[in-house]
């Protein structure tokens, strides 16, 4: 869990970093798409950097969920017979929340590449201007996907609350005064991050942007 | 006092259970949680119905024998607290109070409020001891322990294997009991020789006994009566990370 979580949110990261080049101008943006495919060349054919962090991430994604997967079944066979009286437990409801909220993520994740990257929901800009794409994909007129949008990054924000903090524990993190800078260090980027993803949407919802 | 508890009633380990509702009357506040369930009782036996069953010892806190899930918190509403220690005072009058058994597939009910924790054993038995001679007793100073990993030790082993932190695991784990003995015998220059195949025989063992997988939930810690720090599941970790890179 703590691995493969690593490695997808390194990649969440490095994604909003690129979100934000939209900006700096969206030519700007456009040629940062251009980058992700002409990425390793002459090494790598065209586009092959793009496929080859796509294939590292399904296993990422693979692996996380498979070791989920096994967690849940797991704990449900360790309690066969519930409580009759259980109140909501006291850990925060980022630990609570983590196997659904991951659900809402994995269908999130199918929707967006939907959205923006096959265009299937969306085709405004075709292959060759992203930067259309993301303005004419939270135009004002479509505020129903940037509400889901929102929801969706806000919940990304929650499990990697408890998610970061959880890797550091896991990967051997034992004093106390570490425990309270990993929650902290946790909370701060996951504040940060949802933050990146939140202000291009809302840029363009506002006409920052476009 | 005068309340109602409902309580889990299960004959037999095979047979099915279920919630009773009884009425307990004139409880004084300054009686223990276990001596309203002994009054209680005396009220069954006397109406020629069959007593609750349920485990107790030294009515101490400090054998972790008594394990009741009261009002869906193990031990019950007082922090680091076991149910002997818990007062009817907690309580207001008129309070209608659910007493379970831990729920846990690795610690099947044998009846009533009584679960098996053999599991416990299985687990110790894999590596919670160490080897050494024994014999009289060693000299104070002829090994060295600083004063910082002495008290770090007695805090993991002050651990009364009750089994709280698996009754309160969302996952049904008993990760924080592992990593307490796992710490207790680690922190300590006699814990050295089997630190590496302790932490994996455990986990094991664990594994074994039908026990969930840990997510760091920190439920196990609020409900320990011992006060068990969450951060020893961190110490336990590392250990089993050195063990396998050593393998």
């Amino acid at each position: 869990m703590a691995v493969s979580g690593a490695l997808l949110v390194l990649f969440l990261f490095a994604h909003a970093a690129g979100n934000l080049k939209i900006f700096v101008g969206e030519t700007d943006f456009d040629h940062y798409a251009e980058w992700l495919r002409d990425l390793g060349t002459p090494l790598l054919p065209h586009g092959w950097f793009l496929w080859l962090q796509r294939i590292g991430l399904l296993a990422g994604i693979g692996l996380h969920i498979w070791a989920a997967t096994a967690l849940t079944i797991r704990a449900k066979k360790a309690r066969p017979v519930k409580y009759a009286h259980r109140p909501k437990i006291q850990g925060s409801y980022a630990a609570r929340t983590m196997r659904w909220g991951g659900v809402i993520i994995v269908l999130f994740v199918i929707y967006h590449i939907l959205d923006l990257t096959t265009g299937t929901f969306n085709p405004a800009g075709g292959d060759v201007d992203p930067s259309a794409r993301v303005i004419a994909g939270f135009a004002p007129d479509r505020w129903y996907v940037t509400l889901f949008y929102t929801l969706a990054v806000v919940s990304v924000g929650f499990h990697l609350r408890h998610g970061i903090w959880s890797a550091f524990r896991t990967l051997g993190q034992q004093t106390t005064k570490g425990e309270r800078r990993a929650k902290a260090v946790a909370l701060v980027l996951s504040v940060v991050l949802v933050a990146m993803y939140l202000s291009v949407p809302f840029a363009v919802l506002t006409g920052l942007v476009g | 006092m005068d309340i109602k508890v409902r309580v889990w009633r299960q004959s037999g380990p095979t047979a099915g259970g279920k919630m009773v509702t009884y009425d307990v009357k004139g409880i004084s506040p300054d009686a223990s949680f276990l001596e309203m369930i002994d009054v209680l009782n005396e009220t069954l036996i006397l109406n020629g119905d069959d007593p609750i069953a349920f485990d107790h010892d030294c009515r101490e806190g400090i054998c972790g024998a008594c394990s009741m899930v009261i009002n869906g918190v193990a031990h019950g509403p007082e922090k680091a607290t076991t149910t002997c220690q818990l007062h009817m005072r907690k309580f207001k009058d008129g309070d209608v109070i659910d007493v379970e058994p831990w729920r846990a597939a690795a610690f099947p009910v044998i009846k009533d409020l009584v679960v098996d924790r053999s599991a416990f054993d299985k687990i110790i038995q894999a590596g919670g001891y160490i080897t050494a001679p024994t014999g009289t007793a060693p000299d104070a100073h002829a090994a060295p322990v600083p004063k910082k990993d002495a008290d770090a030790a007695f805090e993991a082993a002050t651990c009364i294997g009750c089994g709280a932190c698996v009754a309160a695991c969302p996952n049904g784990s008993s990760m924080l009991f592992t990593a307490a003995k796992i710490a207790h015998l680690g922190l300590m220059p006699q814990g050295q020789p089997e630190r590496d195949s302790r932490v994996i025989d455990m986990l094991q063992a664990q594994d074994d006994a039908g026990f969930g997988g840990c997510t760091n939930a920190g439920e196990c810690t609020t409900v320990c009566p011992k006060g068990i720090p969450l951060s020893l599941i961190g110490r336990l970790n590392s250990d089993y990370r050195k063990a396998i890179s050593k393998r």
